[in-house]
């Protein structure tokens, strides 16, 4: 796997993503809400971590925050091994655009794009010439089985290829390392979230780290690990499971 | 137990030999239920008994025997596929009884008995969506199995998310006076004719 081209010493590609004692209080105390306490969370290359948690457990804002949205109360947040506190604005920008891909559960394509030119948007606007751009763009549908859909305008897709443009958007270019996801198959039904699911772990298997907020433990359980928010607070993360052979024939057991 | 009629259905298809029977039956749930020759053959001598069944050597027993379905059985595979197996009374449920007793336990936090149970249950739902992604891509019949083992596991643990609900607004609240219990009101059983 090529190294991000913003990773800086040797030790960036140990994780992806690195949250370390992160804090996110809103407001001034008494009226104080504390959004995160402390939150630990390291993602590996290739991991996918799924966050659960009822809705004002603070998934989304561990979300904005690793994307470098929003800046932790305390805590470092490093993408990539290079912190994200004190770094300039415009390098900042960069990494978001560069290394970053976001997967919401509206989809968020541009209506007047096709999904080709949506998924080689963010390469365009980091100032790649629009032929190569476009190739890369194609490329990314492919891989997302969207291809034959290349010319086609989001409204003329069904959700569930819009969310496989949207995640090919998130994926596209050689830089991408980390795929943030906020329910990503919200609105579909569970057989097409599912597939969803899948083409997010693939992408993961391809050497992404990801991580997945969803409420839903179907989707969660997609994931290499499956990490418990409440209150803000890390309450407890699955210890990774052994292979499925396990659950079949069982034998005498059942 | 449903063998006997995933066998007459199997049959449906046009006549088979024992051995068959038992290979279909073991794809035909997607692997997950094994069932050994025994039964097969055990299961196929009531279905002929019942006049459900029919062989068409009756000199020896064994792998030579071809079965097929009789209308009687074809009526009753019909019957059978069509009657609601019988969920009218719910089952002695050993988690449920294990958060109901935690909140009582001295020294016990029941929050953190239902997040261990959580926890294991989606450890339990990757094994399963591991499985989905990998072999059941191509196994309509196991799809099916992992699919249903999914949703029940989900509803597990959506039943954990409001239990954990209820018992913190419990706590929260102070103790209602006592009232008479209101008597349940009995479940017309449906189905569960065997």
């Amino acid at each position: 796997m090529s190294r991000p081209e913003e990773g800086g010493g040797g030790h960036s590609a140990v994780s992806v993503l690195e949250l370390r004692g992160v804090s996110k209080t809103y407001g001034q105390e008494p009226a104080a809400v504390h959004a995160l306490a402390r939150v630990d969370l390291s993602v590996r290359a290739g991991e996918m971590v799924a966050v659960m948690g009822p809705s004002g457990s603070g998934k989304s804002t561990l979300l904005t925050i690793a994307g470098s949205l929003e800046d932790p109360t305390s805590g470092a947040v490093l993408v990539c091994g290079m912190a994200l506190a004190g770094m300039p604005r415009a390098r900042k920008a960069r990494l978001r655009r560069r290394v970053i891909g976001y997967v919401f559960q509206d989809f968020n394509l541009l209506p007047g794009l096709t999904a080709a030119e949506n998924a080689a948007l963010p390469l365009e606007l980091d100032g790649v010439a629009v032929p190569k751009a476009r190739a890369a763009g194609l490329a990314a549908l492919e891989a997302l089985g969207v291809a034959d859909r290349a010319a086609r305008f989001p409204d003329q897709l069904s959700g569930g290829e819009r969310q496989r443009v949207a995640i090919a958007r998130a994926v596209v270019g050689k830089h991408r390392r980390l795929l943030l996801a906020d329910e990503p198959s919200g609105a579909l039904d569970s057989v097409t979230a599912g597939e969803v699911m899948r083409l997010l772990h693939e992408a993961c298997q391809r050497g992404v780290a990801a991580v997945v907020v969803t409420h839903d433990a179907q989707l969660a359980a997609w994931a290499d690990r499956v990490v418990l928010l409440r209150d803000g607070r890390m309450t407890g993360t699955t210890t990774r499971p052994p292979g499925p052979e396990s659950l079949l024939m069982p034998g005498e057991t059942r | 137990m449903s063998v006997p009629h995933v066998l007459l259905a199997l049959l449906s298809e046009g006549p088979k030999y024992g051995l068959q029977l038992r290979e279909e039956f073991e794809s035909g749930t997607g692997e997950v239920w094994p069932l050994n020759v025994g039964q097969v053959y055990k299961t196929l001598g009531r279905l002929e008994r019942d006049g459900l069944a029919e062989s068409d050597g009756t000199e020896q027993d064994g792998p030579q025997k071809r079965f097929r379905i009789t209308a009687d059985g074809q009526q009753a595979l019909a019957g059978w596929l069509r009657t609601p197996p019988d969920l009218t009374s719910p089952p002695r449920d050993e988690l449920v009884m294990k958060v109901q007793v935690a909140a009582r336990v001295p020294g016990t936090d029941a929050h953190e008995v239902i997040q261990a149970h959580r926890l294991y249950l989606l450890e339990l739902m990757q094994q399963w969506t591991r499985l989905k992604e990998g072999e059941a891509r191509d196994d309509l019949n196991l799809a099916l199995v992992v699919d249903a083992e999914l949703f029940r596991l989900d509803a597990v643990i959506r039943w954990l998310d409001a239990a954990e609900v209820r018992l913190a607004r419990a706590a929260a609240e102070p103790p209602r006076p006592a009232y008479a219990p209101v008597p349940v009101p009995q479940l017309r059983r449906l189905g569960a004719k065997r």
